[in-house]
């Protein structure tokens, strides 16, 4: 019974829970505040550049210098500041998934 | 029916079978669960077109009486003239398009322990989950005067709605003398978009450089501070110079009375100021139908949950946007877009017996126009706290001030960004 369960907990899981890395698919939630300004998916908007497609070391790296100032900024620099490494990571993960 | 729609609805109906056991509040026999989504603005567009893209297991119906959504940003570069209503006019066809089931009617009632609404067409709708997104009342009668017959004197263009309050006070500007004084009446915390008003005061300024330069602007503050203050005081002495008196409350700023018969703005101690035209913004308080079910506490907004936007007074009821207590986030189009993604997730999560998202992030970009090519903003970076919302240290805050011949290429790339968030949000919102 157990395991019925929990297989049945993991097809509604699979269904519900949202996926990652398609990008017919929406962004992970630490990366869905990425479009308000860079377009959907990454894919960049007006004078926000793309950031989709971008290699993981890249994007931690360019992260990096805006956070320490760095590179040249309007704004990243500010955002940049308030993540930590760990989510840095995780929207690397996403935006170099995109191709 | 799609492939991937058909898969999700034999995996829902594991949900209905497990759900007597993990998730007892979804009705048995139920095949999928329903999010309700109320209010059009960002946060329920937001809401909306998230649920629909993350949860394709879930139904989601969206209600909204107006059948196109005019926005509050980029509402002040129509009064000055930059922007016309129809480009800040967005249908919902979009969100149809992704299967969203749009419902144009009011909310009249909401009965928390039913999980049901009843709309003014006489529907009643049931919900497993709740996202409610109204915005924001005026406090009709809060300012003395200043009722919905003296909006349509003096307006506040504060709620778009039709665009009738944003169309009235631009022909107002227009049809002022070269010479008149525009008043404007800026109310205390905490009110929709903190540096709205400022933004405001510069785009009239700007307007009226170009075609009144013998006109002024009497701002009259309830508050002694604002957002973006020493930015914006750069600007205005950058760009319109003697056009702009900025009055804060211990100078006798706070308008205490309005007379729109007689064009005046009387302040705390007793200054009553002629003016040609008046932009009045008014005390707000949560929309009336969060305040009618029970959800706003003594200051007229409503307690959340950080983590989940649950009210704090009911169950089932996530209270996302302008309506709810956020500080220190503002109320802003870009953090009720945020937090409706959390919001959408944390109830469908609890409607599944499983833990909300941990460490959510809430970000928050708001530009301002100053003048032709010159834009400022504010960042901020918020998280849950142990009561209420936290700042993240160190991180976010205003553009670097200093002289324009310095500072000319940030303030233009600035305003650039700003026209490149509004087009990017609005997609992420509406589709």
């Amino acid at each position: 019974m157990l395991g019925r369960l929990s297989f049945l907990a993991a097809v509604t899981m699979a269904t519900l829970a949202p996926a990652h890395a398609d990008p017919s698919r929406p962004a992970p939630l630490i990366a869905q505040s990425c479009a308000g300004c860079h377009g959907q998916n990454g894919a960049g908007q007006g004078s926000s550049p793309p950031i989709a497609g971008t290699a993981k070391q890249d994007f931690v790296q360019i992260w990096s210098a805006f956070r320490a100032n760095e590179r040249p900024a309007t704004i990243m620099n500010r955002i940049a500041r308030g993540y930590t490494d760990e989510e840095v990571s995780a929207l690397a993960d996403y935006f170099a998934s995109l191709r | 029916m799609t492939h991937l729609s058909r898969r999700s609805f034999s995996g829902l109906f594991a949900t209905a079978a497990i759900s007597t056991i993990v998730a007892p509040h979804v009705a048995s026999g139920q095949t999928r669960p329903r999010l309700v989504i109320v209010g059009g603005g960002f946060g329920g567009a937001s809401a909306s077109r998230y649920a629909r893209l993350a949860f394709p297991g879930v139904d989601v119906t969206l209600i909204e009486p107006r059948t196109s959504f005019i926005t509050c940003p980029y509402g002040n570069l129509v009064l000055a003239g930059a922007r016309t209503i129809g480009n800040i006019t967005h249908s919902y066809d979009g969100l149809k398009g992704l299967g969203v089931n749009v419902v144009h009617d009011w909310v009249d009632a909401i009965d928390a322990v039913a999980k049901t609404l009843r709309l003014r067409g006489g529907a009643t709708v049931g919900y497993d989950k709740l996202i409610l997104s109204p915005g924001i009342a005026i406090r009709w009668g809060a300012l003395n005067g200043y009722d919905e017959a003296a909006s349509e004197v003096f307006p506040h263009a504060w709620i778009p709605g039709n665009g009738e309050q944003t169309t009235l006070l631009r022909r107002q500007l227009e049809a002022m003398p070269d010479g008149g004084v525009v008043g404007i009446s800026i109310p205390g915390n905490p009110f929709r978009c903190p540096p709205g008003p400022y933004e405001r005061i510069s785009m009239i300024a700007s307007y009226l450089k170009k075609h009144k330069p013998r006109a002024k602007i009497l701002a009259l503050d309830a508050k002694e501070a604002f957002s973006k203050q020493a930015l914006f005081i750069d600007g205005w002495n950058e760009l319109y110079p003697g056009l702009i008196e900025w009055v804060p409350s211990n100078k006798d700023g706070r308008v205490v009375h309005v007379d729109p018969r007689e064009k005046v703005l009387e302040t705390e101690f007793g200054t009553k100021h002629k003016v040609d035209v008046a932009n009045v913004i008014p005390p707000q308080s949560a929309a009336r139908i969060a305040i009618d079910a029970g959800l706003a506490n003594d200051t007229g907004w409503v307690p959340v949950n950080p983590l989940t936007f649950e009210a704090a007074r009911a169950q089932h009821i996530h209270v996302i946007g302008d309506a709810n207590i956020g500080q220190p986030m503002p109320k802003s189009g870009y953090i009720a877009n945020s937090t409706s993604k959390q919001a959408v997730a944390a109830a469908v999560a609890l409607l599944q017996g499983r833990e909300p998202p941990a460490s959510p992030v809430y970000f928050n970009t708001c530009y301002s126009h100053v003048g032709d090519e010159y834009g400022i903003s504010v960042v901020g970076v918020f998280r849950p706290g142990s009561n209420g919302f936290v700042e993240t240290p160190n991180s976010g805050g205003v553009s670097p001030r200093g002289p324009l011949a310095e500072r000319r290429e940030q303030r233009r790339l600035e305003a650039l960004h700003a026209d490149a968030w509004y087009a990017s949000i609005v997609k992420d919102a509406f589709g």
